[in-house]
């Protein structure tokens, strides 16, 4: 889990890992960071979200590091914030605007799961409704209309806002992508602030479930 | 450098400026657009394009345009 200046959901985030396996915090200026078999990049608001939400998050020590792993096949999973960081350092196709509404949004939503071959949904069904929240200033996803259509195409829109869900404007209603190894996944929604039916869902679990399960070996 | 939303992206802070203008008794304005000015100093030779591409702007969502005040290179 990494932690940056101005994370804020990395505890969060590693007591939902906690739930399926081992976590630890990993800061930013790490450049070495072993043999890990996942990494998450948590939501927050890394070094204050200056000139753009995760421009400045992407030159840190740990990203060169979360390259190479990402590079290796390891699965990454960024959430919020996170997929702001991966989409800037280019791990993820497009880039996350400021709300359509020019408010931020904090709500519960439902979001669909349209891929199940990517290292953050193998543990999911495809069609799946997972009830999560969201919460941001700078969730609306876009890329251009021939990236969108080839991304549409080869089933790399990983996660949607259900029909009248989507917070943002995101285009297309995207809520999350992946990358073309299907490794790396980034999302707007918070899984991990649904892992216990005693705050609302526990739909969340599935996106760690699946990191567990893709980050172990292809013996199982 | 001048940074500004590309052509074709909703601006919602330029339509929202844009709405607020004729309450304010400004006619006639149309198509704001509220982008962001970073001011530096340079020394010649720095690549400030590599540096509009790298860090300061995000070319698949913004154009960036690069104004200099400098008393030798222009």
């Amino acid at each position: 889990m990494l932690q940056f200046p101005g994370s804020c959901d990395e505890r969060d985030a590693v007591l939902a890992c906690e739930r399926v396996d081992e976590a630890r915090l990993v800061w930013h200026g790490e450049a070495e960071l072993g043999d890990l078999d996942a990494v998450v990049i948590p939501g927050g608001f890394s070094y204050g979200d200056y000139l753009r939400a995760g421009a400045i998050a992407r030159f840190a020590p740990a990203m060169e590091a979360v390259r190479a792993l990402a590079a290796a096949g390891r699965p990454v999973l960024g959430i919020c914030n996170g997929f702001q960081v991966l989409c800037e350092a280019g791990l993820l196709p497009g880039a996350l605007l400021p709300n359509a509404g020019l408010r931020f949004v904090c709500r519960q939503v439902e979001v669909e799961v349209e891929s199940t071959e990517t290292a953050a949904t193998a543990a999911c069904q495809r069609g799946d409704r997972l009830s999560i929240p969201v919460k941001h200033m700078s969730g609306r996803w876009f890329a251009p209309p021939r990236a969108l259509a080839e991304l549409e195409k080869s089933g790399r829109i990983v996660f949607r806002y259900a029909a009248g869900e989507n917070p943002n404007g995101s285009v297309a209603d995207v809520a999350g992508v992946a990358n073309e190894r299907r490794n790396v996944v980034g999302l707007m929604p918070h899984p991990e602030h649904a892992v216990d039916p005693l705050t609302g869902s526990a739909d969340g679990l599935k996106l760690f479930e699946s990191l567990v399960r893709s980050a172990a070996p292809a013996a199982v | 450098m001048l940074i500004r939303p590309k052509e074709g992206i909703l601006d919602p802070q330029g339509k929202a400026v844009e709405r607020a203008l004729p309450a304010l008794g400004f006619d006639g304005v149309s198509h704001v657009r509220v982008g962001r000015l970073v001011e530096l100093e340079a020394e010649d030779g720095a690549d400030l394009e590599a540096l509009c591409e790298k860090l300061l702007a995000n070319p698949l969502i913004e154009d960036y345009e690069i104004l200099s005040a400098g008393s030798e290179s222009g």
